[in-house]
């Protein structure tokens, strides 16, 4: 709904609250994902509530919400609270602000004192953060301390111990160290909101007094939208991929009329140097996992001869797909979709002409398409929609654009070929194929959790279970690792079997779906078999357990080889191989365990 | 503005807020004679009647607020 979208009018929105909630759940296109939501509130939070159910409704999420008692948020959360239990919550927003502070040091307190207040302050929250973790083990997202309504100390506030401002600083220092040491635990940054909305509009004594809310009625749905999007974030509905259009977006002018040479990027003219600041806030993006793609209406070389100026800030590589072309540009973006195996609801697609953005947002509803207006403000709308919202930061987001990458690639490169074994070969795939080792256990015990298309038995374990197998007489391992002329895929395959007498029981063999159908199945197969000649055992036996997900995998066995010599009504079967001396590999195309050529 | 034109401009806010365009609005309208007027929608209904005649009413008035037709006093005497 466009009107929930940044940036939004805030007045409008509490306004029409109650019309747009309707609307918003009478929408049957929408399979929504509900969620209990407790708010433990150090001041009212109604509209709080209000403005966040309907943001989250906005995005699929349908909420239930747990409400504290005006000001309870500390008992509420700290004491047996049966009603509380029994919500069950999914989630816990802990809604406090610089209002809850109890212990303000004043001018004739020491550094020692101040030390102490500080200290309680901080400590009766981590009490009830700890409590709330173990107690109802669900994300917890808290608000940090904004700034003082007033200072005492004027100016030096800021830095003398015993200022309000020096007070809430240092508190919120102690509440990131909580956070950058604890998992689940998220901070939502009033701080931040209240200084980007004014603190001369934000402190509302009227709305305090006569209310108690800890800020102006009309800041709350910025404040709800900044929660709203660490709940999406958490759940997964973050966007993936940013798709830019060119002229007049990433430069200055269109590069096809006015020439290569004219168009303004670099440093030279202040509107210059603003789409250099835009490319550089779009090429940071990468960094945190965002997917960076072109759609143009340009000839392509025309197009990309743009980011062969030494002055341009982004490069050609920095882009996953490219797409310059006479196409209609929401057709662009589905196929763009579909090279990249997303879906179009995942693209924020940032374009300067507004017919080019109604018609993706007519044909493609769900994906998001900001009202970027004019360049300088390009860098704050994007910034503050907060489509790619961070709650964690893993490598994997850090290389996502370097695999994508590589995926995009081969996809490509594999329609110059007509035989598929020859494409196969052409990826100059290297195998590495070998017993666990240490470094790779925190991966494979991954593999083994998330793993559910391509698993036969879909046994989970923990990291102490993988060690005690790893270390183990009795169990033949492998794990398998897969690296191509585009990109090293890392640990791809965990094959887990037990040795009884002459025979090996396979309790796990998954692979990850990122390299179906290159064949990894058949080089694993032929180590396992290998290891098996080495350990003297004449016969494996391998097990598909079916479950909702990995009916893909049905036959596996049969397609090695295998015997089938039993299978029950559920559709549990067991196989068998008898190794045979003259068994031949059935892997042609991976190079496996070769020593690297100097 | 004349005290009818913002009996109209308030009677089209409050038909919004309580999203009814059936509600009929006087001088002695109080909150119990509409459907869904709570001390929480009040606090809406007095945001959003700010935001429409641009003016912010002094705490002491919205203390004292009695009906509509006191909301409207409070209005003219702030938007002429």
């Amino acid at each position: 709904m466009r009107e929930l979208d940044y940036p939004f009018d805030a007045d409008l929105l509490i306004k029409r609250k109650v019309k747009l909630r309707k609307q918003l759940l009478a929408d049957n296109g929408t399979a929504f994902v509900d969620k209990r939501i407790a708010i433990l509130g150090g001041s009212t939070t109604n509209e709080i509530k209000n403005m966040l159910e309907l943001f989250l409704l906005n995005c699929g999420i349908r909420p239930s919400f747990y409400e504290s008692e005006y000001n309870r948020y500390y008992e509420d959360g700290m004491f047996d609270n049966p009603l509380l239990s029994e919500f069950s919550p999914e989630i816990i927003y802990i809604h406090t602000t610089s209002h809850n502070i109890q212990y303000w040091p004043s001018p004739s307190d020491t550094p020692e004192s101040i030390d102490e207040k500080l200290s309680s302050e901080y400590s009766g929250f981590a009490d009830l953060w700890d409590h709330l973790a173990e107690r109802y083990k669900c994300p917890i997202i808290q608000n940090n301390f904004e700034l003082p309504e007033y200072r005492l100390l004027g100016n030096q506030d800021a830095c003398m111990l015993q200022g309000r401002t020096n007070y809430v600083t240092r508190l919120n220092d102690l509440v990131y160290r909580y956070a950058a040491s604890h998992d689940n635990f998220y901070i939502h940054d009033i701080n931040y909101e209240s200084a980007a909305y004014g603190l001369d509009k934000w402190y509302d004594p009227v709305y305090w007094f006569m209310y108690k809310y800890a800020m102006a009625l009309n800041a709350i749905p910025y404040t709800s939208y900044g929660v709203s999007l660490i709940i999406k974030s958490l759940l997964g509905k973050n966007k993936k991929v940013l798709a830019l259009d060119l002229d007049n977006t990433l430069w200055g002018g269109v590069i096809g009329d006015d020439g290569v040479e004219n168009i303004e990027i670099g440093q030279e003219t202040p509107v210059a140097q603003m789409y250099t600041a835009f490319q550089k806030y779009v090429k940071d993006q990468k960094q945190i996992g965002t997917l960076l793609t072109v759609i143009s209406k340009n000839d392509e070389d025309i197009a990309r001869s743009g980011f062969l100026r030494p002055d341009s800030w982004l490069k050609t590589d920095d882009f996953i797909l490219f797409k310059a072309n006479w196409e209609p540009k929401d057709r662009n973006l589905i196929n763009e979709a579909d090279d990249l195996g997303l879906l179009p609801d995942s693209f924020v697609f940032v374009d300067d002409n507004p017919a080019e953005r109604e018609i993706v947002r007519q044909s493609i509803p769900n994906a998001a398409v900001p009202e970027i207006t004019t360049p300088e403000h390009y860098i704050r709308t994007l910034d503050r929609s907060g489509y790619f919202e961070v709650t964690t930061l893993s490598s994997d987001d850090i290389h996502r654009n370097d695999m994508y990458k590589a995926n995009a690639e081969r996809k490509k490169y594999k329609r110059e070929f007509t035989d598929y074994r020859d494409y196969l070969l052409s990826l100059d795939m290297k195998g590495e194929i070998l017993p666990f080792s240490p470094i790779y256990l925190a991966r494979i015990v991954q593999l083994t959790n998330k793993s559910n298309q391509f698993n036969l038995t879909t046994r989970r374990y923990t990291q102490t279970e993988i060690e005690q197998i790893a270390s183990s007489d009795d169990h033949i391992t492998l794990y398998g690792k897969l690296e191509d002329r585009f990109g090293d895929n890392g640990v791809v395959s965990v094959v887990i079997g037990s040795i009884k007498g002459d025979s090996l029981h396979i309790d796990l063999w998954l692979m990850s779906c990122r390299v179906l159908k290159r064949d990894m199945e058949y080089a694993m197969m032929d180590e396992l078999v290998g290891a098996c000649k080495n350990k003297a055992i004449s016969s494996i036996y391998g097990y598909y357990y079916p479950t909702p997900k990995n009916s893909m995998v049905k036959d596996f066995y049969g397609l090695q080889g295998f015997d089938k010599i039993s299978e029950d009504e559920d559709g549990n079967s067991v196989w068998r191989l008898d190794i045979s001396s003259d068994r031949r590999p059935k892997n042609s195309v991976i190079k496996v365990n070769s020593i690297e050529e100097e | 503005m004349t005290r009818e034109e913002v009996l109209e401009k308030v009677t089209e806010v409050i038909q919004d807020v309580f999203d009814d365009d059936t509600i009929v609005v006087t001088d002695e309208t109080v909150a119990s004679d509409v459907k869904g007027w709570d001390s929480l929608m009040h606090i809406t209904l007095i945001g959003t009647i700010e935001d429409e005649f641009d003016i912010r009413f002094a705490l002491k008035d919205v203390v004292e607020m009695k009906n509509v037709g006191h909301m409207i006093d409070l209005i003219l005497s702030q938007v002429n």
